[in-house]
């Protein structure tokens, strides 16, 4: 059984909404009580999600934004202390794949894409959200790395690399907030069955065997195990937990 | 909110604890029977153990005190087996039986100092693995976290038998989460900071020049409380864990970034 939280009153929101892990963390803040803003790019999927959890009877918010412009990200800020008045707990959690690439060969463009989205798209909404908790004294940030921070794969060099830089931004961050009252950690997702992984599978970026064999636990993740995992790094519970990558990744890592 | 066998996040199962006679052990003991689990109190103070397990009767747990000494192949296995006796099977396991070391530069430790670390600390944390495998294996899978230590990840000076025992607890944690992946058995450990327990002040001699040093190392500028360990200890115990294994989860305020 998971835990039951009771975040009622507060306020998450969540970037990469629309689908995946960011929806199932998104649903899994409501279902907890808390008033929830989902971010995506992808304004039609993350609108229909956000209508869906209305329908339901969740207090939410949806947002178009790309995180890699900081000026939209401030505005998604602003946004969400104009509906909701404060923010209490953030999953960054918008990112993006790229096809796998010699070393060698990769072009600059890819690598400033997959850099713009996942390593500075965290930065900027880490920075705007501290606007807001600092003034606050008080929130719990959650950045999603990816098993692809705490190691490496042939091919995956610019996508491995921006997945590294947020752990270090989680860190020292979190060394710096953590005085302030807010607990800034970073959750490091393995191979979890969400649109982006069935993606690389269809575009044969993924082998779907080979994938389930790689994992000790012998199967891929599920959403909600990820949202369970951020929603715990969330909660009052975890109060003494600052800085840390939490790896949910069915043991990937621990090799 | 009192125990209770239906509700929780360990609702109807059992766990054993050692080290379990105070600290992190007890709390987290009691942790586990007010999210429902039925409790196994181990410790070598069977009197330690007795006040424990009455704690968690008096929130309308069920508790089992038993005397263990984990560096006793026979004492492990003995204490293991009156669990299930008593309780049916085993869940969850929390091998957090623990020493700390003298202080002092490593050519200073005598030979039974380094021997005595290592033998409660890892040997320890191996007897306890070794036989609760077994037993959670034939009951379809569990969750086990053994305690390391923010010494089990970094570094502090004059504690090398500590470090290395508690290094040696995230070894032994990761390669026996490897075994044990595909069997529904996940395997973790915790990794405390400076947590406010009897230890600890044994450690500073609970002077407040003692205590103001070790606080100083924290960035959260306070100790943590056991009962912080505690609710990490429980999560990963919990099926909101469950593709969580083979990692030791550093709980510490901060101290080791």
């Amino acid at each position: 059984m998971n835990p039951r939280y009771d975040f009622t009153g507060q306020v998450a929101l969540v970037t990469g909404a629309s689908s995946g892990m960011g929806l199932a963390t998104a649903q899994a803040f409501a279902q907890a009580g808390a008033a929830v803003v989902l971010a995506d790019i992808n304004s039609d999927a993350v609108g229909t999600a956000a209508e869906e959890m209305s329908a339901a009877g969740h207090q939410v918010l949806s947002l178009t934004c790309d995180v890699s412009s900081e000026d939209q990200v401030a505005a998604m800020i602003d946004q969400t202390t104009a509906t909701f008045g404060r923010l209490d707990m953030a999953f960054n959690n918008a990112g993006i794949m790229v096809p796998v690439t010699d070393a060698a060969d990769e072009k600059a463009e890819q690598f400033d894409r997959v850099n713009l989205v996942n390593y500075r798209g965290v930065w900027a909404s880490m920075k705007h959200e501290l606007r807001q908790m600092r003034n606050q004294a008080s929130g719990a940030i959650v950045n999603c790395s990816s098993l692809g921070g705490l190691v490496g794969n042939p091919g995956r060099a610019a996508y491995h690399g921006s997945k590294h830089g947020i752990i270090g931004l989680t860190k020292s961050a979190a060394l710096e907030y953590a005085p302030r009252g807010i607990r800034i950690n970073a959750v490091c997702p393995g191979t979890i069955e969400t649109p982006m992984v069935a993606d690389m599978i269809a575009n044969n970026q993924l082998d779907a065997s080979e994938a389930v064999a790689n994992q000790p636990i012998g199967r891929l993740g599920r959403a909600d195990e990820i949202a369970a995992a951020v929603l715990w790094l969330c909660s009052p519970g975890a109060s003494l937990i600052i800085g840390v990558a939490l790896p949910v990744d069915g043991g990937y890592t621990a090799r | 909110m009192p125990a209770s066998e239906d509700y929780g996040r360990l609702a109807g199962r059992v766990a054993f604890v050692t080290g379990a006679a105070s600290g992190i052990g007890r709390t987290t003991a009691l942790a586990f029977a007010r999210e429902g689990a039925k409790v196994a109190v181990a410790d070598i103070d069977q009197n330690g153990n007795q006040d424990t397990a009455r704690m968690i009767e008096e929130v309308g747990g069920q508790a089992l005190a038993v005397r263990c000494d984990v560096t006793r192949s026979e004492d492990v296995q003995a204490a293991l087996a009156q669990t299930v006796e008593e309780f049916g099977h085993l869940d969850i396991a929390f091998n957090n039986a623990g020493a700390e070391q003298q202080p002092g530069p490593t050519a200073d430790i005598t030979e039974e100092e380094w021997d005595r670390i290592i033998t409660v600390n890892l040997r320890g944390a191996f007897l306890c693995l070794k036989y609760e495998i077994p037993l959670l294996l034939e009951r379809g899978g569990g969750a086990i976290v053994n305690t390391s230590s923010g010494a089990g990840i970094k570094v502090f000076g004059r504690g090398a038998a500590y470090a290395a025992a508690k290094h040696g607890v995230v070894g032994l944690t990761k390669d026996a989460a490897l075994d044990y992946a595909a069997f529904n058995l996940r395997i973790n450990a915790i990794c405390p900071g400076i947590i406010d327990t009897e230890m600890m002040d044994r450690f500073t001699g609970g002077t407040p020049e003692g205590r103001d040093r070790v606080i100083a190392q924290e960035p959260i500028g306070r100790m943590g409380k056991p009962e912080e360990i505690a609710d990490a200890v429980v999560w990963l115990c919990s099926d909101a864990a469950s593709f969580v294994t083979g990692h030791a989860l550093v709980a510490d305020g901060g101290q080791t970034l």
